[in-house]
């Protein structure tokens, strides 16, 4: 469903990621994991139109995303690190604002919208404005909307972050259930290894840019001689500290300390 | 051209939503309009240029529909901290239509706050030159409204932060404004500021509607439309191609 061979991406002389290559099944829930910076986010952003690979291939449903943009964003539903709702629309109107950019057609909308509220347990607040909303509520809205279109792909980047345990357990019941109904692949990535392990099939180590490893929660166990998968994280990459440069600021300081060297 | 209809639907729903910013954005104009259309009031008439409040009235909406067009272009900045910028550009929907209804959006919405300008100018006192005025000033409202949408999108594609967004207000939008002779006749003026007026579009905005709501101007009706329609294709242009280059 997914198929990346020797995936590059470079900002000047910085390799976000360093060609990897990796492959998700149909139907399959799929983890990414790795520390701040490793370069989990940059390759969402290729795989989903967002940003232009330096090298290598991308497929998604047989579409490469860097050449036929409109129609492989058809393809794949995606709920972004931070929250991408109009919080001056009621829930439905993001929902219906969705379903219309993707051309979802008429008699489907209503049906498709109606059905999703319902399961993501939002439909009693479908008139209030999302800024009324919780983290959890907004959180299973975006990703309801996700899944509007009938993706065949649906990315998850941090979905859970800022959640209470209720909400989380909650969503991952939820997007198991349309995993299973709608054979929708899932792509998500996490910094809660309990999470990875539950509901992932297999799962990817990224850092530095490149995937240290590739497997099911217990292969990674058995390959580096740990009892659970957050050992087995820490043994792969390391105990330090990363930082972090997402804010133009710290680019910006980063990009005058490469300079200087 | 339903992605058009629902981006368009979206600028009026989130403008008729916000009553609050709906009417701070017509007590500045509103202010503009009674403090000088009633006290520089009689200094006008002794010069013997007749009633200020005439000649302001059309200023003032001009002015009116240069503000809420560059922020409803500029309001980009929004959508990209608020995130759902990223929701609309990873739609399967060329930029290109995505542009095109926040642009036509935005450009009502100018249209909206314009016409109620012109209501409380009436109130006022304005009194336009007839009936038959109005479609004429609704063209270079519309005119204006496109060409700022146009410029607010153009800058907003590449604002990053809040700080930007003040930048702009002060040193691009205020002057505009205050060069345009919305608020001063445009004849024997100091040629450095003859000639601020001349390179500034809002003026030929505010001399058409002057021109179409009382009668009087300083340029001819098709040098104003002439004017106004380039400069607004000019901008569109930059804009669209500023908006296809947007990265999130």
């Amino acid at each position: 469903m997914i198929r990346v061979e020797h995936l590059t991406k470079k900002f000047g002389n910085l390799a976000a990621v360093n060609d990897i290559s990796f492959e998700v099944r149909q139907g399959e829930m799929f983890a990414f994991l790795g520390p701040n910076g490793a370069g989990k986010t940059t390759t969402i952003r290729m795989l989903t139109t967002l940003l232009e690979p330096t090298a290598g291939k991308l497929q998604l449903n047989g579409l490469d995303p860097a050449l036929h943009k409109q129609e492989a964003r058809k393809h794949f539903g995606i709920v972004f690190q931070d929250a991408s709702l109009d919080q001056e629309l009621t829930a439905w109107e993001n929902m219906e604002y969705h379903a219309v950019m993707y051309h979802l057609p008429r008699a489907v909308r209503r049906q498709r919208i109606e059905m999703l509220l319902k399961l993501f347990e939002l439909w009693e607040r479908r008139n209030d404005l999302v800024k009324k909303f919780s983290g959890g509520m907004k959180r299973r809205l975006e990703i309801a909307r996700g899944l509007l279109h009938t993706p065949k792909i649906l990315f998850l980047d941090e979905p859970t972050l800022g959640l209470d345990p209720q909400s989380r357990n909650q969503m991952w019941t939820h997007v198991k259930r349309m995993n299973e109904t709608e054979q929708v692949t899932v792509f998500l990535t996490t910094h809660y290894m309990e999470e990875a392990e539950r509901v992932a099939q297999r799962i990817a180590v990224i850092d530095h840019g490149q995937i240290v490893a590739i497997g099911s929660s217990e292969e990674l166990k058995a390959r580096t001689g740990t009892a659970s998968l957050e050992e087995a994280f820490l043994a792969l990459t390391g105990t330090s500290i990363r930082d972090e440069a997402a804010d133009p600021m710290a680019r910006m300081r980063n990009f005058a300390r490469m300079w200087r060297r | 051209m339903d992605a058009i209809y629902i981006l368009w639907l979206r600028e009026l729903k989130r403008y008729t939503r916000s009553r609050s910013q709906l009417i701070a954005s017509l007590a500045q104009p509103i202010l503009y309009l009674l403090a000088l259309g009633f006290g520089l009031g009689p200094v006008f008439r002794k010069a013997g240029e007749g009633s200020y409040m005439q000649f302001v009235s059309p200023g003032i909406i001009g002015m009116v529909v240069l503000f809420a067009a560059m922020f409803s272009g500029i309001a980009l900045l929004w959508d990209r901290q608020f995130g759902f910028l990223k929701e609309t550009l990873v739609a399967p929907v060329p930029r290109l239509s995505i542009m095109v209804g926040r642009s036509l959006g935005g450009a009502t919405v100018a249209m909206l706050q314009g016409i109620l300008m012109i209501v409380a100018c009436l109130i006022a006192g304005f009194r336009p030159a007839g009936p038959a005025a109005l479609p004429l000033g609704f063209l270079f409202m519309a005119l204006i409204a496109t060409l700022f949408v146009a410029l607010g999108v153009a800058i907003g594609s590449g604002l990053q932060d809040m700080q930007g967004f003040q930048l702009i207000m002060s040193f691009l939008v205020m002057p505009i404004f205050l060069f345009s002779g919305a608020l001063f006749p445009l004849d024997h003026l100091p040629r450095a500021l003859a000639a601020l007026a001349d390179v500034d579009p809002l003026t030929y905005g505010v001399d058409g509607l002057r021109r179409a709501l009382i009668g009087a101007g300083h340029f001819a009706v098709a040098t104003d439309l002439a004017v106004l329609v380039a400069v607004s294709v000019a901008l569109l242009c930059v804009g669209a191609w500023r908006f296809s280059r947007i990265e999130v």
